[in-house]
């Protein structure tokens, strides 16, 4: 986390008073801080905690529901699942996102800003909606099957969700503002005299983007593919509306324990896993990029 | 697309253009991805058709008078616009408290407890859900507005706090020290020093909040019970069964939220430039 900045300014040397009317403020502080405090721990730090005492408890103290998970093949090929869509969106959206944010740190403010929009709106809009959308696009009678087939072109609609490809072109869509907003904002404030620089030097266009522009770039592409990753091993909705019965992620899997076969120990574990893997990359994101830069654009 | 290209690139050869021509290309391909699908729905709503057709045949508002005319798809909207006041009136609370603490306060633990506060935003929606809902279980707050709108509180607080805070490390901090020193009390200077000038972070905050709960759905689909269900949560439960128009026109409503969103934050945000 970056630290908070204590602000100092000239008036503090000179107003001692001040200075001691502050260190009696402390519990002043503390005591608004009593509030919001109390109403976080109860409604969130409470219930997480007796989640995770619910994992190890069976009723008495147990690693049951661990052991449960890493024996059977088929709950770490979740976890596995998991690991590899996540990989692959996360590829996806860097390979699609690092040309568009290329593109919008280089035309003048007055385009990009336009163009822009069409970054944030689908940023601004539910999941849900937007899943709902993929889902009249690419069903069974949806758009693309409609016009392919009025045009002759197919003679029986194709499956082009319930499938891998339904959840990555769901996910895609939905993540990748989350990859173009960092890259983009490291682009643009990339000193553009150093490419000047460089082609004078008599490097050619690929060797300046090579080897002065990408690197420079590098802190945001970090920065958006750890984010992009995080927020992909949690998905819920897109996979459960646009993948198949093979493409279940550990999200959906914890659900079913719950919902369907009322295991709630069991479905804790899994969240458990789930929460420290999520909190270990984070911490790394965190170190390099620190959590304002999640809605950094907001600002 | 060709007024795109900065004019010094004209006067270069064409084989030096192909590059950019590509990634012109490229981009637009990806821009058309991202805007087309929610483009489209809009369209889909108006259609005088029974089912999903593209292009619609006729326009007909059907779909919406369908949604305004269905007992359970209205009571779903007050649901929502309830909860979400709530969320949004309790969460900006909230979330200034902490921000104005977090930011002026001096005390030892203030990065931990900032990290706590924000942390809702990084934990998967799941684990914070079926951790509500075992709380819930106990409490009976199942299918409960309040429990709606504490657990959409917590989500939408980090937002208020990051927010504001921004905006309160932004601002010269000796304007409240004057008005402390003139006399006024530590609430009254905080009331019309500090407040009228982070008034856009707090107003873009709450709108953040609003639309944090009015477009959840993991955390509804396990407390929702009978009497909680949200607009989300009716999609959820329509969707699943079939393919109803309806749901376009519901859709469109959700979209033309996230454009209101867009335009105000483009508004302060342009205000704050000036």
């Amino acid at each position: 986390m970056k630290p908070l900045e204590n602000q100092t300014s000239q008036f503090e040397t000179i107003s001692e008073a001040a200075k001691s009317l502050r260190k009696r403020n402390a519990l002043k502080w503390l005591f608004l801080l009593s509030v919001p405090l109390l109403f976080l721990i109860t409604f969130y730090a409470y219930p997480i905690s007796q989640m995770l005492l619910r994992s190890f408890f069976d009723p008495d103290f147990t690693f049951r529901h661990y052991i449960h998970f890493f024996s059977e093949e088929a709950y770490l090929n979740v976890l596995l699942n998991t690991f590899k869509m996540s990989v692959s969106v996360t590829l996806l959206c860097l390979s699609l996102g690092y040309p568009v944010a290329y593109l919008l740190a280089s035309l003048p403010s007055r385009v990009s800003n336009l163009l822009m929009i069409m970054v944030v709106l689908p940023f601004f809009t539910a999941i849900l909606v937007r899943t709902y959308a993929w889902m009249v696009i690419l069903g069974r009678n949806g758009l693309i099957n409609q016009f392919l087939l009025e045009w002759g072109l197919i003679s029986s609609p194709l499956k082009l969700m319930h499938n891998l490809f339904g959840v990555y072109v769901g996910m895609v869509h939905i993540l990748l503002p989350f990859m173009i907003l960092p890259i983009y904002s490291v682009m643009v404030g990339i000193d553009r005299n150093l490419m000047k620089a460089a082609q004078n030097l008599g490097a050619n266009p690929a060797r300046v983007f090579l080897h002065v522009f990408l690197p420079l770039s590098l802190p945001g592409v970090g920065g958006g593919c750890l984010l992009v990753f995080i927020i992909a091993l949690g998905f819920f909705i897109t996979p459960s509306l646009l993948g198949g019965i093979s493409d279940v992620m550990i999200s959906m899997f914890i659900e079913t324990q719950v919902n369907q076969l009322l295991n709630w120990g069991f479905a804790a574990a899994m969240a458990v896993l789930l929460l420290v893997l999520t909190l270990l990359i984070f911490s790394f994101y965190n170190r390099f990029f620190g959590i304002e830069r999640m809605v950094g654009h907001v600002k | 697309m060709r007024r795109l290209i900065p004019p010094h690139r004209t006067s270069r050869p064409f084989t030096d253009r192909i590059p950019s021509y590509l990634l012109y290309l490229f981009c637009g391909l990806v821009f058309f991805y991202l805007i087309m699908p929610i483009l489209i729905v809009i369209p889909m709503s108006f259609s005088s058709a029974r089912f999903l057709k593209f292009p619609p045949p006729g326009f007909s508002l059907q779909w919406y008078k369908n949604y305004l005319m269905s007992r359970d798809w209205m009571e779903a909207t007050y649901v929502s616009l309830k909860v979400a006041s709530a969320t949004t009136l309790i969460s900006t609370f909230l979330g200034t408290l902490l921000a104005f603490a977090l930011v002026r306060g001096r005390f030892p633990g203030k990065n931990l407890i900032y990290s706590f506060a924000v942390s809702p935003m990084i934990v998967p929606l799941i684990i914070l859900a079926i951790a509500i809902y075992f709380f819930y279980s106990e409490l009976k707050l199942v299918g409960t507005l309040l429990g709606m709108t504490a657990a959409h509180t917590i989500l939408a607080t980090p937002f208020v706090l990051v927010i504001v805070s921004s905006n309160l490390k932004g601002f010269d901090e000796t304007l409240e020290r004057a008005a402390l020193s003139l006399g006024a009390s530590p609430f009254k200077t905080f009331l019309w020093v500090t407040l009228p000038i982070i008034k856009p972070g707090v107003i873009s905050g709450a709108f953040f909040a609003f639309i944090t709960s009015f477009d959840e759905l993991v955390i509804a689909i396990f407390i929702a019970g009978t009497h909680a269900v949200t607009l989300p949560k009716r999609m959820w439960d329509g969707i699943r069964l079939e393919i109803d128009p309806t749901i376009s026109a519901v859709s469109s409503i959700f979209i033309g939220l996230s454009v209101l969103l867009m335009v105000f934050t483009e508004f302060l945000r342009r205000r704050r430039k000036t």
